[in-house]
């Protein structure tokens, strides 16, 4: 038996749904379907009336989650494809966002993104939006990349009583697997060592920690000892674990799958740069997706996002300083 | 539509409600104006003169601690009979930390959503689902029954995607909610020829599959019956009801504006009226009340508004050095798991 990360998503709303009558599910395709990823599939038989399928409207979606929130609830909505969020901007960061800060109630929302690229899905299914959200105020974004943290960080999410964005990656739904959910449980806020090292740092979250640690694995035959940091949630930023690594190693990269422009590779590096300068033996660097969008063919995507390959390149560099 | 006025006025003590708040509205409208002007109010102010009948027979038609409102930029009267106190009003106007925004939002962005009056933000229609929401979320507790949701928002806000989107979902969940356009006829300066190219926007409503009604909104006895008969057909269960009220507001789209954008004759012509005079015409005429309770209920809200900003003129505004700037209940890091 083996669990994939989507089974572990679905496993944590099923928990939801049986122990909090305030959840309810929400999303397109999501009941009877079960999900375009089946991430809700037999929830709606299993729960009557605690799942329903929304119309094309992720804009009225989240404002309506806000307001069910509002009223006690704790709506977890699923945007069929982060890419589609967009059209949710506005109730995501003005009215969710804002909302604890204005009138000091908070708004427990679940907002879930399938994110990230996979062969074949072109430029507008294939985004990874965390840098976005995670620039308003009022947000918390996480980025589980494992199948425990997939689990965990979901029920945790839930459990907070502020709008969550839970970017989950489309690429690790079925290719991750785990023998069970372990109990490995960190809280939201928390990095992990995923692999411990003394050369170099490398900072990733989501579908990145696995490329990142394919490349520490490369570059552990030539005996280079990389460390790979998970961040988890990349709001908030646990700074702390970031900086403890950069002081054993000296050396940091921070990997992303997001555009390059500013997001959450340029965080780490500014924070790590403007408080543990005296800690760097080389100067920061990032790799992060091209700035294009996402291009469709199989060939392209693969040089358009960080690979093993470019990872290990860029690490040769930071360690050639 | 049928007229309802006969019905109407037999229900005295409704448009004697409904014509106090329009009252007590304009007249607080009328010192948030000198405020300003004064200088003494940051930032914009922005009236409902012209809009009264309407956003106060929506407010007074829906019940506090039950029902559900959203106001928006022009609903002071609908604020006020549904129950907001004018200090909320004014200590958000003049930032008071007492205030239910406390400095950290202004003006009309105000509300009290643990009261049922969830706070508006700027971009339009974006109300409407959050609405629908708190409705539906009293469907899935087992509480909805008898309840309404109400909203306001202008002809400008129907070109909406928020709108279309949110009465689409309400539409589709049957839920118990009115939306009244407010049909000033100009979303800040533009006119609804450059808006919407269908005759009227009530012919929306059949789009949506949820029922429709027009009023003239300068009338009070119309916006009585009309808005009246539609918050009626929502708590019974008809569905989402759209009313489309017509009417010219009587200043600029806030204080910095004079509205000169408005031609002459639509200012002279008939939805030009002031639909406070035409109230007070109606009330005397149907002896509903006396031109001498009139006056008196003008002085009484006279002093309720001088003794509202006097007192939040006292009150201490926000110090950043005791601000706490953080945008999130939760305080991180978190020491444990909070669900095990």
């Amino acid at each position: 038996m083996s669990v994939t990360y989507i089974d572990a998503i679905r496993e944590a709303q099923e928990k939801l749904l049986r122990e909090d009558d305030r959840v309810f599910l929400y999303g397109q395709d999501i009941a009877t379907f079960g999900g375009a990823f089946k991430a809700t599939k037999g929830l709606v038989e299993e729960f009557p009336n605690r799942a329903f399928d929304a119309p094309i409207s992720e804009d009225a979606m989240i404002g309506m989650a806000v307001g069910a929130a509002i009223e006690g609830m704790r709506p977890i909505v699923e945007m069929q494809f982060a890419d589609f969020s967009s059209i949710a901007f506005n109730q995501i960061v003005n009215q969710a966002a804002t909302h604890f800060y204005r009138t000091g109630m908070p708004i427990p929302i679940t907002i879930r993104l399938p994110s990230g690229g996979t062969p074949g899905s072109g430029p507008f299914h294939s985004q990874s939006m965390e840098g976005i959200y995670a620039q308003y105020p009022g947000l918390v974004v996480l980025t589980p990349a494992t199948v425990s943290d997939a689990y965990y960080m979901l029920l945790d999410g839930v459990a907070l009583d502020d709008p969550v964005i839970y970017c989950e990656h489309k690429f690790l739904y079925r290719w991750l697997k785990a023998k069970a959910i372990n109990g490995d449980r960190l809280p939201i806020g928390q990095a992990r060592i995923t692999r411990p090292g003394k050369h170099a740092t490398v900072v990733a979250y989501s579908a990145m920690v696995h490329e990142a640690v394919r490349a520490a694995d490369r570059l552990s035959q030539d005996g280079w000892e990389i460390e790979v940091v998970d961040l988890r949630s990349v709001k908030p930023l646990d700074l702390d674990t970031i900086l403890a690594s950069v002081a054993r190693t000296g050396r940091l990269l921070a990997v992303g799958e997001a555009f390059p422009w500013g997001g959450v590779t340029a965080e780490d590096v500014s924070r790590v740069t403007e408080e543990g300068f005296h800690l760097l033996d080389a100067p920061p660097q990032r790799l992060n997706a091209r700035d294009t969008p996402v291009p469709y063919h199989p060939k392209l995507w693969a040089a358009h996002r960080p690979t093993p390959e470019s990872i290990c390149e860029a690490l040769r560099k930071l360690l050639s300083f | 539509m049928q007229p309802f006025t006969d019905e109407v006025v037999t229900n005295r003590d409704f448009l004697r409600s409904v014509f106090q708040s329009m009252l007590r509205a304009r007249i607080l409208e009328n010192k948030l104006s000198s405020l300003y002007k004064a200088g003494k109010i940051v930032g914009g102010v922005y009236l409902g003169r012209g809009q009264e009948a309407v956003s106060a027979t929506l407010g007074t038609s829906l019940i506090q601690g039950t029902d559900f409102f959203a106001p928006l930029i022009r609903d002071q009267a609908g604020r006020t009979a549904f129950g907001e106190p004018l200090l909320d009003c004014t200590r958000t106007y003049l930032g008071s930390v007492k205030g239910p925004m406390r400095g950290r939002d202004g003006n009309i962005h105000r509300g009290r959503p643990e009261m049922g009056m969830p706070a508006m933000i700027s971009h339009l229609g974006a109300q409407v689902p959050v609405i629908a929401g708190m409705l539906f979320a009293k469907r899935l507790q087992g509480t909805l029954a008898g309840r309404v949701g109400a909203t306001c928002i202008g002809d400008g806000a129907t070109s909406t995607g928020a709108f279309h989107e949110g009465l689409n979902l309400a539409a589709i969940e049957r839920l118990p909610m009115v939306v009244v356009i407010a049909n000033n006829q100009f979303a800040y300066s533009t006119p609804n020829h450059r808006q919407f190219a269908c005759a009227d926007l009530v012919e929306k409503a059949r789009g949506y599959g949820i029922g429709g009604f027009s009023v003239d909104g300068t009338d009070l006895m119309a916006c009585a019956s009309v808005i009246g008969e539609a918050v009626k057909r929502a708590r019974e269960g008809a569905g989402p009801q759209m009313v489309v009220a017509r009417l010219l507001r009587l200043s600029g789209h806030g204080e910095h504006d004079d509205g000169c954008y408005v031609p002459a004759e639509i200012r002279s012509g008939h939805y030009g009226r002031d639909c406070i005079e035409v109230a007070m015409r109606q009330l005397v005429d149907h002896r509903i009340a006396t031109v001498d309770e009139i006056l008196a209920w003008q002085n009484q809200f006279a002093e309720e508004v001088q003794r509202a900003v006097a007192q939040t003129q006292q009150e201490d505004v926000p110090d950043p050095y005791q601000e706490d700037w953080t945008a999130l209940s939760t305080r991180f890091p978190l020491a444990q798991p909070s669900v095990q």
